[in-house]
């Protein structure tokens, strides 16, 4: 029963779009529908999922279905109900913030196409944490990366945005293909079950054949979570989408690989050590360049594009810590190390949708993404920023919101193996200085981009007159802000959720160290109310006065300062990114000043991604100048490929009769 | 236990000044003069809440609120902390997280409160205090890390309790690492020589002091007191490291907490006096060796 409302769910949001396609372009009633059934579709997602996490038990179903090797199994765990509940949130909101932000009567020719894919993708994801069989997960999964290349390409008349799109595409069939190896493996090692889920046959893998599965899980995996090297197409898709995709992009799409991974990590009873320092490290070094990267950037929306990848960096190390946890036989550690990923996902995908929401009511209102051009925006857009403002606080891990709560969880599971020693606490230790770097280097840039955008005075025209924008954008925001501070606060609350999932995860570990018993959430409570309380009266003691002058900001003897003058968002970086620069490698056009009287000069400076401008495009580029037109296969036309395609089957199906390698 | 939060609140209120008024006093002594009596921080407190203030047109609510959030996290830091061998009022298995975070906390209200006065000058010291923390947080985590392994216990009381004299007979190279990195990071945390120069007057070369520029009035007497506030706190750390004697009697143990925390003042006097402020270039190098120090300490125990 549950689980056909669940899979309704998921058909509403598939043809959320649909309508919209028929009603002609003057009338309202194909966006009011889409909202409608979104918004539906998020009520019934959350109900299903907080029904499982609140111990409702896991709901099953299974229908008939023809496809070879699949079968039509739906298995809401509490592993898959902790993914389900963004995934039913985010667009929900989404949808309505869409209907202020890319409005049909703005956006005659992509609107109806947006809405379509952005249900399409919402039931995709959908699909893809509540399928139980490898069949229904890859339909699900190709449903998404399909649906999200068409909702990144929606601008598809800029070329940028079209280049975007292609990196996107490219990677994320890449990422397809290892996968298909992956469950290939699976399906190889366990005698024909497409199962995914624990079951005796995965546990009895040999063991070479549990660590291929793994390692192609993170790869195939890493690329739709921005796994650093797989991150490249990340920036420019999440910078040159609508900013409600980039949004469920970056909160909830992302998170499908990461789910991936716990899947997989699921499917094993005894992990070797080696997968768990693999992910720890993995997770270190995605947060560290992630971070450093958002850094360098001067587009607010790369630069909360970069910021995802630091976070699944943040999620990884909760991981890796687990892993380390069921490898060692610390209970304590694992169930610290995989809560505080699994609160992370959930914490992540409240606060990137929020900055991205807010970033784009910015960019809805002055037409662009240059933090060097902006500046000023909090005096006329003051909810907008305020809702920023949150979102920064969240993402740099400050206390009192979630950000700061769950990267408590991973900080706890790192310090209790150093009070607690024995097995390898030392690679334990240093996760948390590495975290500890990663928040300061994230406040750092949170500084900045809210100081560039929101604080001073305009840089140019554009941010000269920015209005609010309209409660369609400002009520999603408001949502948001409230389950960040609400999760901050309260913590205790998803704890006995939380620790469901990490049974669903790996039987038992909740039992052998309850995850109430290892958190200070009641210390946590009182120490942000106490943080508040003092805050509240320090603000009353110290509001403004009426004997208060106004006067312009001082000079330092300068009489007529300019917003020129201002520190801009890369000025306020440099001294980082110069520090950074063996990670970041920055490029600056800076031409020498000569002469008594120096002619007017420019400074540019940008820093290209490590992995896409500077090995995969050039790469690419170099190999599609030496094929040239000695491209024999790649004609470019269409019916080639089908022929390809049928030809491929018809081959497969011989290699089947003979092989008989199907049941 | 109320008692000892009483004084404890005692301390964290009326404290704060006199340290600045140590650290001037020795400054003084070191360069031949008299100096301002112990009590002028105090003074120029009561100066400063008494005046009125001019707030830049360029700024909203943000740049109040730098001032605010640095007092408040500050006294909720203070509340962390163990003084001397008391217990402190509030206390938590992870608490140490907490401390470093509020930190960070007023770290990006101060820094947004100096962008939101669109000065170039605010935004060059806002720009590196944000560079200078983000190689102090990880220095300060390794050494509470070691300190965490020397005492077996995730909380600062806990850390800092009656096991530290035992640590240092077990682990007294570790323990000299991390005071020596403490203290680098005490000095940059709290902006004094040679990292930052609170008596200099020229904005080119200042951190914090540029920051506050245009704050003034009662904002102007808040940062102050947050600052100071900061050095106690921080300050308390490495007292309570080099001083891990506890008495079980409570005057006692407060004596010698107040004469701990008042020798570490007047460290800080006797380095800014004799030496001059880094280049500030050189300043990353520094803080990496602490990084590197704390590191080393807590390699140490897997020997």
């Amino acid at each position: 029963m549950i689980a056909s409302l669940c899979l309704a769910a998921v058909v509403l949001a598939a043809l959320s779009g649909v309508p919209g396609l028929f009603f002609p372009r003057t009338s309202r009633a194909g966006e009011q529908l889409s909202v409608a059934a979104m918004l539906a579709f998020g009520a019934l997602a959350l109900f299903v999922a907080l029904r499982v996490l609140l111990g409702g038990g896991a709901v099953e179903l299974s229908l008939p279905w023809s496809v070879p090797g699949g079968a039509f199994e739906v298995r809401i765990d509490a592993l898959s109900a902790v993914f389900l509940a963004p995934v039913g949130l985010i667009p929900a909101l989404g949808a309505v913030y869409g209907r202020g932000y890319w409005p049909e009567r703005d956006h005659p020719h992509d609107a109806r196409q947006l809405r379509f894919f952005y249900g399409l993708l919402t039931a995709g994801m959908a699909l893809v944490v509540i399928a139980a069989n490898a069949v229904l997960f890859l339909v699900g999964w190709e449903v998404m990366a399909l649906a999200g290349y068409f909702l990144v390409a929606t601008e598809d008349r800029e070329a940028k945005v079209r280049e975007a799109g292609v990196v996107y595409l490219a990677m994320t069939r890449l990422g397809s293909l290892v996968l298909y190896a992956m469950f290939g493996t699976l399906l190889a090692a366990t005698g024909g079950l497409l199962l995914f889920a624990r079951s005796p046959a995965t546990v009895a893998m040999r063991p070479v054949f549990q660590s291929a599965v793994v390692l192609l899980s993170l790869a195939g995996f890493g690329v739709k979570a921005g796994l650093v090297p797989l991150h490249a197409w990340l920036p420019p898709a999440h910078g040159n989408a609508p900013s409600h995709v980039s949004a469920l992009m970056s909160g909830v799409m992302l998170k499908m690989g990461i789910y991936g991974i716990f899947r997989v990590t699921s499917l094993f009873a005894a992990p070797p050590l080696w997968w768990g320092e693999l992910v720890l490290a993995l997770g270190i070094i995605s947060g560290l360049v992630g971070v450093a990267f958002a850094l360098g950037q001067h587009d607010l929306k790369r630069l909360l594009a970069y910021h995802s990848v630091e976070n699944i960096g943040i999620i990884l190390m909760g991981l890796g810590l687990a892993l380390i946890g069921r490898a060692t036989g610390r209970p304590a550690l694992a169930v610290l190390g995989f809560a505080g990923a699994l609160f992370h996902v959930w914490n992540h995908a409240l606060f990137k949708s929020l900055l991205f929401f807010s970033a784009g009511s910015v960019v809805h209102q002055t037409g662009t993404r240059e933090m060097d051009r902006l500046g000023g925006i909090a005096k006329r857009m003051r909810l907008t920023a305020l809702a920023f403002v949150i979102g920064a606080v969240a993402i740099a891990g400050l206390p009192p919101l979630n950000g700061f709560a769950s990267e408590l969880f991973v900080y706890l599971a790192s310090l209790r193996s150093v009070a607690h020693p024995g097995g390898p606490w030392l690679v334990v230790a240093f996760a948390a200085p590495a975290l500890a770097m990663i928040g300061a280097l994230a406040v750092a840039c949170f500084a900045k981009a809210y100081g560039a955008v929101f604080l001073g005075e305009p840089r140019s025209d554009d941010a000269r007159e920015p209005r609010e924008s309209s409660a369609f954008l400002l009520a999603p925001m408001a949502v948001l802000a409230a389950l960040c501070a609400l999760f901050g606060i309260a913590p205790g609350l998803v704890v006995p959720m939380l620790a469901r999932a990490v049974d669903a995860w790996a039987p038992g570990l909740s039992a052998a160290a309850p995850l109430a018993s290892l958190v200070p959430t009641t210390a946590i409570t009182l120490g942000a109310l106490a943080l508040l309380l003092i805050l509240g009266i320090a603000a009353l003691v110290l509001r403004r006065r009426p004997t208060a002058m106004s006067a312009p900001t001082w000079a330092c003897g300068y009489s007529r300062p300019v917003p020129r003058a201002q520190y801009t968002a890369s000025s306020f970086a440099q001294q980082l990114v110069v520090l950074l620069r063996f990670i970041v490698w920055p490029r600056t056009h800076r031409p020498a000043i000569r002469g008594l009287f120096p002619s007017p000069t420019d400074f540019h400076s940008e820093t290209p991604d490590l992995v896409l401008d500077r090995a995969a495009l050039p790469l690419t580029r170099r190999i599609a100048r030496a094929v040239g037109s000695r491209r024999v296969l790649q004609g470019g036309s269409i019916h080639a490929y089908l022929g390809y395609i049928f030809a491929a089957v018809i081959v497969l199906l011989l290699l089947f009769r003979v092989g008989g390698v199907l049941p | 236990m109320i008692l000892d939060a009483l004084i404890h609140l005692a301390f964290v209120l009326a404290l704060p000044p006199l340290l600045l008024g140590v650290i001037g006093k020795v400054k003084a002594f070191f360069a031949g003069r008299v100096g301002p009596p112990l009590v002028q921080p105090y003074r120029d407190l009561a100066r400063l809440f008494r005046k009125s203030e001019v707030v830049s047109t360029t700024t909203t609510w943000v740049f109040r609120a730098g001032p605010v959030v640095m007092l408040a996290t500050a006294l909720v830091a203070a509340m962390l902390v163990p003084f001397g061998g008391r217990p402190a009022p509030l206390s938590f298995s992870g608490d140490l997280i907490l401390f470093a975070y509020l930190f960070a906390l007023a770290r990006f209200f101060t820094v947004a409160a100096a962008m939101d006065t669109g000065s170039a000058f605010e935004g060059m010291g806002a720009a590196r205090e944000a560079t200078f923390a983000a190689l102090a947080e990880p220095a300060l985590f390794l050494a509470f890390l070691t300190l965490v392994r020397a005492s077996g216990s995730l909380s600062l009381t806990g850390m800092l309790g009656h096991g530290l004299g035992r640590a240092w007979s077990s682990a007294s190279a570790s323990l000299v690492f991390v005071v020596v990195s403490l203290f680098v990071v005490l000095l940059v945390e709290s902006s004094r020589v040679p990292f930052d120069d609170p008596a200099t007057h020229l904005e080119l070369t200042m951190i914090h002091e540029v920051m506050v520029l245009d704050h003034s009035g009662p904002m102007l007497g808040t940062i102050h007191y947050a600052a100071a506030l900061k050095l106690l706190v921080l300050g308390a750390l490495v007292a309570r490291l080099v001083a891990p004697v506890s008495t079980g009697s409570l005057p006692l143990d407060w004596l010698v907490f107040a004469g701990s925390i008042l020798a570490v003042a007047i460290v800080v006097g006797v380095v800014e006096s004799v030496m001059a402020r880094l280049r500030l270039l050189q300043i990353p190098l520094l803080l990496v060796g602490a990084c590197l120090l704390s590191g080393f300490a807590l390699v140490l125990f897997a020997r």
